[in-house]
């Protein structure tokens, strides 16, 4: 079956509350959610409801839902697929599976920040639903070369105090006062924090 | 968390031996079912005995031993309700039942919040004891006996949004909503809420009382029920009538039907139920309020989820 679109296969089941759990990919209000949290809530001679967190995985925003227990919701055709990000044309972020060698354009949306860390050949985590891209993860540490910086200050190793420094694919990281243009950084892209210089 | 849960139990036994119970054991396997609609039950198929249930509780067997004249009794039960899982519950879980002969609600009430208060010592003051309505009056401002079902049902999407789109068609599923979202919660932590006088549709087995009422209470410590009490109904009519009750609601919810307790409807129909009151303490709970646990799972040597 190709990975990237399990949709043209297969038909998307629906989950009664008591299948739910956190992670699971559940639509609602015709958009692509995931469980966070679930509670049960029962008086023991009385109706069953399950309280919901959900993330919308479109917005990113989380909202709370309450389901009478036993009711049914569509699942939703949500995977994440490990792909190989390839170039930009300034609309779409392009991406390549390692293993099909199937290429998919992400839009501004989907990307989101994670574009000021995509550097050619980068393995980044692709969630697609119905096998359209809908975020992207960057990494978690890249090493990326710095374009622009005030000049270095020699003998300084210390860290303390700091400079920004602009990479070369556009983000702009807090670096200390050693680091030159043309030096390559390791970077963590969930904090954006500089975590040391990288050997070339 | 075993030897605490081991401690708190003899702590159960000694009370219930000091007052003179009698403790029983009845069968977690038996021939009828919970009548009660909105229970799950766990259904065995045996080739020799047929259709068998899981207790949801051992009231009906513990009733028709007070049927026989057993006085007091006590017992210490697995109890089993399927579909309820979460923080609050597990499919198999420990209740602790027990029926005072002669008893009335207000000397239950006040065993209940004995045993409570030996179990957890936490609880600082005194109960609250407080009607179901009054509740409602004051903690959302609405008479939940008076008013109308689509203005309890506004009162429903207002205090718990994230329920607004939920089809809520009857009048108990709105009130349930709102009595676990919207007013447990604001219970006290330190001290245990009774609620008392419950609306007849929500009264079980517990008789009425003369304003109409059921003569039942729940005991709450913070947002989280512990036990569940009845001035018992006493006599054959009200358990028939009660049983076709929930039997029509399955049957409009497509639940399946379940076999119900003829053995105790024949014992009730030779004679009632001798006066007592009984209640049903979740034992799990309570050594969770006892040791601050958060999730009922830490309380149990193997919660469902690797049992």
């Amino acid at each position: 079956m190709d990975r990237l679109h399990p949709h043209t296969e297969t038909i998307m089941a629906t989950y009664s509350t008591s299948e739910f759990k956190n992670g699971l990919k559940i639509m609602i209000d015709a958009d692509p959610c995931s469980i966070i949290e679930n509670e049960f809530v029962k008086p023991g001679k009385g109706q069953a409801f399950n309280r919901v967190k959900i993330r919308n995985l479109k917005t990113g925003r989380v909202v709370e839902r309450t389901f009478k227990s036993g009711d049914t919701v569509e699942g939703a055709d949500v995977v994440d697929v490990e792909m190989q990000y390839l170039y930009s044309d300034g609309d779409f972020w392009y991406f390549m599976s390692p293993e099909t060698y199937e290429q998919l354009g992400a839009d501004k949306t989907a990307v989101g920040d994670a574009a000021k860390w995509l550097k050619e050949q980068a393995l980044c985590l692709v969630t697609l639903w119905n096998g359209v891209p809908l975020s992207v993860e960057a990494p978690v540490h890249v090493v990326l070369k710095v374009t622009d910086t005030d000049p270095g200050v020699r003998g300084d190793t210390s860290g303390g105090g700091g400079k920004p420094a602009t990479l070369e694919t556009g983000a702009v990281v807090r670096v200390p006062l050693f680091i030159n243009i043309g030096d390559s950084l390791k970077v963590n892209t969930q904090t954006g924090e500089y975590i040391a210089r990288a050997k070339d | 968390m075993l030897r605490v849960r081991a401690a708190l139990m003899a702590r159960v036994r000694a009370f219930f031996a000091g007052r003179g119970y009698l403790e029983v054991e009845t069968p977690l396997l038996a021939h009828a079912g919970a009548a009660d609609a909105q229970i799950g039950q766990f259904v065995v198929n045996d080739p020799v005995y047929g259709t068998l249930y899981l207790q949801t509780s051992p009231e009906y067997a513990m009733k028709r031993l007070l049927l026989t004249g057993a006085g007091s009794i006590f017992q210490v039960s697995k109890a089993f309700r399927q579909g309820e899982v979460g923080r609050f519950h597990n499919p198999e879980f420990t209740l602790v039942e027990w029926y005072g002969a002669g008893y009335d609600r207000a000397r239950l009430i006040e065993e209940t919040c004995q045993l409570l208060g030996e179990l957890i010592p936490d609880l600082a003051c005194a109960p609250r004891i407080v009607a179901w309505a009054e509740l409602f009056r004051e903690l959302i401002g609405i008479d939940p006996l008076a008013e109308p079902t689509e203005l309890l049902l506004q009162a429903a999407y207002d205090w718990v949004p994230s329920a607004r789109g939920l089809t809520l068609e009857d009048r108990d599923s709105i009130l349930d909503l709102l009595m676990s979202t919207a007013l447990a919660p604001r219970f006290a932590d330190d001290r245990l809420t009774v609620v008392v006088d419950y609306p007849p549709s929500q009264a079980a087995l517990a008789c009425l009382n003369e304003a109409g009422l059921a003569d039942r209470f729940e005991v709450y410590g913070g947002a989280l029920e512990l036990a569940n009490g009845f001035c018992e109904a006493v006599h054959h009519d009200e358990y028939a009538h009660r049983f076709a009750q929930e039997a029509r609601k399955r049957q409009t919810r497509g639940l399946p039907a379940i076999a119900r307790d003829e053995r105790l409807l024949r014992g009730l129909a030779h004679a009632p139920l001798p006066p007592c009151a009984g209640c049903a303490l979740g034992f799990d709970r309570a050594v969770m309020l006892a040791t601050r646990a958060s999730d009922i799972g830490t309380t149990l040597a193997f919660p469902i989820e690797r049992a």
